[in-house]
């Protein structure tokens, strides 16, 4: 049973307590979450989800099955044709070589969001596997925060 | 029409045909029970607890194929009621279940008998409603019928703020239901079809795995044709019992942890399972590795998620039960022999000869199994039959001639203790020209003794016969057999006078210890036509066999003489 990280996509209508259903399900199950994204879809009356979460090919293939069981869940799609990125706010002290952490961000879609006397801040937006890069690459910069915003994505 | 929220209640439940109503009042509940006084609608059943008041519609629902109905105040007496959601839940029972709350004012301020019931009730209903505006009221009833009875059936939970039961809004039932994202698929898709009874006709030693869902789906006439047709064998699921007659020939019995050695052996042996609206539970599996190791599975089922849950299926169909058999069976008329199968029938018809299901009178008090043959011989399919939870229920699956669906009532996902005698109100309330049974134990009856009340009130003449052997039976079974005999906290030899418990109610109550007290106390309270205990002592120590130890391999059972294995 090899675990495999899968992005699952979740369309569902706008209603109260829908986040909670889908919590409950992943903890009611056992499921793993890797990441959740949810915000509404313009002009719709639909939010989207994006659930990375992590399992077998049978469990996976649970997930989809037991979300779409839900009353409120519109469609779920779960393919590896998928576009994701996530967006990552880092917060670094003012005294760290500012020009190196600027060049890094750049590499990956990123640049200074915010300087103050204290501390800079700055954001990228990459595919899952870079930004790991990134936080790996930036350790040595002692960030002081780091926000991740979770996976979202698109069918190609 | 302008009304107020708690008479659009009472509107859309007649709107819906409903006839009965399980309950029990309270504060947040009033203004609907101050319409329902005033109503002749349909009929309210006060139970004296709210638990029993979820089996109660349940076993209303079970018996009569309706949606069951119940209502409940906010806070202690939705929590009461969370037993009996659940239980529905596991079952897969229609059922909508109304509770009042506190007004929406004072929700989240930890009011007297608040509770987040939606939070409580998400993990054990198939839907549910926090109801914030009386405009929505007729819609979300709808739904909430719509969606309980429709799909894999099950429990809808529908929470009212006592501020929206007094609004005064405009008040249309709809005709309709429109949820785009609820479309639930019914009907089976042809290809696989058509590839599933290919597979048949090229099976060896094929087996019907009836389950719950054919007696949900209303199918199980069209089963016994299809069973009849291609002449192949069967096996019921503990949920099944009576989709086919007792006499069929080609039915084995119950399969699983209880079954009998030759449905176990048989579908161990087979090499193509055809699943119909069951869901592969693990007391029917058993060790999952070695479960029906050399079969092909077809399976249909309503619920996608039920299928390759557990056991993959080779060939999946999504749908309702009912019409997928009568399609298959449109297919099957042209390419199924029967003819093929004499020999597995013969493999088959020797497992039964090896180890038939039985028992041995070999004690001087008398056997809980032959009180059940008993009741069967008498009683037939004159009597509707409950059961609560324990040894007593198992040998009621293993024992009773059952010989149509919805005769057998009981709680089999969730096993619940307690179940038995409130849904025998429902079930006799639904079905009134059938004598109403519950066999329970006497660890069982006491978990909803205070029935005895609505029983007495409302004319239920329901008749519980207690296999009393002093003991929590299946838990001391699994003491016995696994923890070396302690039987820690399983010995009830402290006990009511059972004959005064049911006098002190105004029912009647019986003691019996023979063969001939047990028929002259069944005939006496089938006459006196009030509600009834029948205590029965019974041997103590019997224990239910086969059995496959849990987690166990379903064909190495412990069976009855000196539990050889096989």
């Amino acid at each position: 049973m090899e675990n495999e990280r899968r992005v699952i996509s979740v369309i569902v209508a706008n209603e109260a307590s829908v986040l909670s259903r889908i919590s409950g399900l992943f903890s009611a199950r056992g499921y793993n979450v890797v990441s959740l994204t949810v915000a509404p879809i313009p002009d719709t009356d639909y939010s989207r989800f994006t659930i990375v979460t992590k399992g077998s090919v049978r469990v996976i293939e649970q997930i989809t099955k037991q979300l779409h069981k839900l009353i409120p869940v519109l469609r779920v799609s779960e393919t590896e044709e998928m576009i994701e990125k996530e967006m990552v706010l880092v917060k670094f002290p003012i005294t760290e070589n500012l020009s190196d952490i600027s060049v890094l961000s750049n590499a990956y879609n990123g640049k200074i969001a915010n300087v103050s006397t204290e501390s800079i801040i700055v954001m990228i937006a990459d595919e899952p596997k870079r930004v790991e890069h990134f936080l790996t690459a930036i350790k040595r910069y002692h960030p002081i925060e780091i926000v991740r915003g979770g996976t979202v994505a698109v069918e190609r | 029409m302008q009304i107020s929220g708690a008479q659009m209640v009472i509107e859309a439940l007649i709107a819906e045909n409903v006839d009965t109503v399980f309950g029990y009042p309270g504060g947040a509940i009033m203004n609907v029970y101050d319409e329902i006084y005033k109503q002749d609608g349909f009929e309210h059943i006060l139970t004296r607890h709210e638990q029993a008041a979820i089996h109660a519609a349940e076993g209303y629902s079970k018996v009569t194929g309706k949606v069951g109905v119940a209502m409940i105040t906010s806070g202690p007496g939705f929590t009461n009621a969370v037993t009996g959601l659940a239980d529905a839940y596991m079952d897969s029972i229609p059922m909508v279940v109304i509770s009042g709350q506190v007004p929406m004012s004072l929700i989240g301020t930890d009011a007297f008998q608040e509770i987040d019931a939606i939070g409580i009730s998400r993990a054990c209903t198939k839907h549910n409603y926090l109801v914030t505006d009386a405009k929505d009221l007729p819609r979300v009833l709808k739904e909430a019928f719509h969606i309980a009875a429709t799909g894999r059936p099950g429990p809808v939970h529908v929470d009212i703020p006592k501020d929206v039961t007094a609004q005064i809004e405009t008040y249309v039932y709809p005709d309709t239901v429109n949820i785009p994202t609820y479309k639930p698929h019914t009907k089976g898709n042809k290809r696989q079809i058509k590839k599933a009874i290919d597979a048949i006709a090229a099976a060896k030693r094929p087996l019907f795995y009836l389950g719950g869902g054919i007696i949900n789906s209303n199918a199980a006439e069209e089963v016994r044709e299809f069973v009849k047709m291609t002449g192949i064998p069967a096996v019921e699921t503990f949920m099944a019992r009576g989709t086919l007659h007792h006499e069929d020939p080609l039915l084995i019995s119950m399969l699983g942890m209880h079954g009998s050695y030759a449905a176990n052996m048989a579908m161990s042996e087979t090499d193509l399972v055809i699943a119909l609206g069951a869901r592969f539970d693990d007391r029917v599996t058993g060790k999952l590795s070695e479960f029906a190791k050399h079969a092909g599975v077809i399976h249909v089922d309503i619920d996608p998620a039920s299928i390759s849950k557990l056991v993959n299926a080779d060939y999946p169909i999504v749908g309702d039960v009912k019409g997928v058999v009568v399609e298959m069976m449109a297919l099957a008329k042209k390419s199924v022999d029967a003819e093929v199968y004499a020999p597995w029938l013969e493999t088959i018809e020797h497992f039964e000869q090896l180890h038939p299901l039985q028992y041995f009178e070999d004690t001087d008090r008398l056997k809980p199994q032959w009180c059940i043959e008993r009741v069967g011989e008498i009683l037939g399919d004159d009597a509707n039959i409950s059961t609560d939870v324990g040894q007593h229920q198992m040998w009621t699956a293993q024992f009773y001639p059952f010989s149509r669906p919805r005769q057998f009532i009981s709680s089999g996902g969730l096993g619940t203790m307690g179940f038995g005698f409130p849904a025998a109100l429902g079930v006799k309330r639904g079905a009134m020209d059938k004598v109403s049974i519950n066999f329970t134990g006497d660890g069982s009856i006491l978990m909803n003794i205070q029935e005895l009340m609505t029983a007495v009130e409302k004319k239920l003449p329901v008749i519980n016969i207690i296999l009393n052997n002093n003991y929590l039976g299946m838990v001391r079974q699994w003491q016995t057999l696994f923890y070396d005999k302690r039987h820690a906290e399983t010995d009830l030899s402290v006990q009511p006078d059972f004959v005064m418990l049911a006098q002190s109610f105004g029912g009647v109550g019986y003691v019996v210890k023979t063969k001939d007290e047990f028929d002259a106390a069944l005939k006496d309270a089938i006459e006196k036509n009030v509600v009834a205990l029948i205590d029965v002592k019974v041997e103590r120590l019997e224990n239910v066999l086969p059995m496959v130890p849990s987690g166990g391999s379903l064909f190495n059972m412990m069976l009855l003489e000196n539990k050889k294995e096989s």
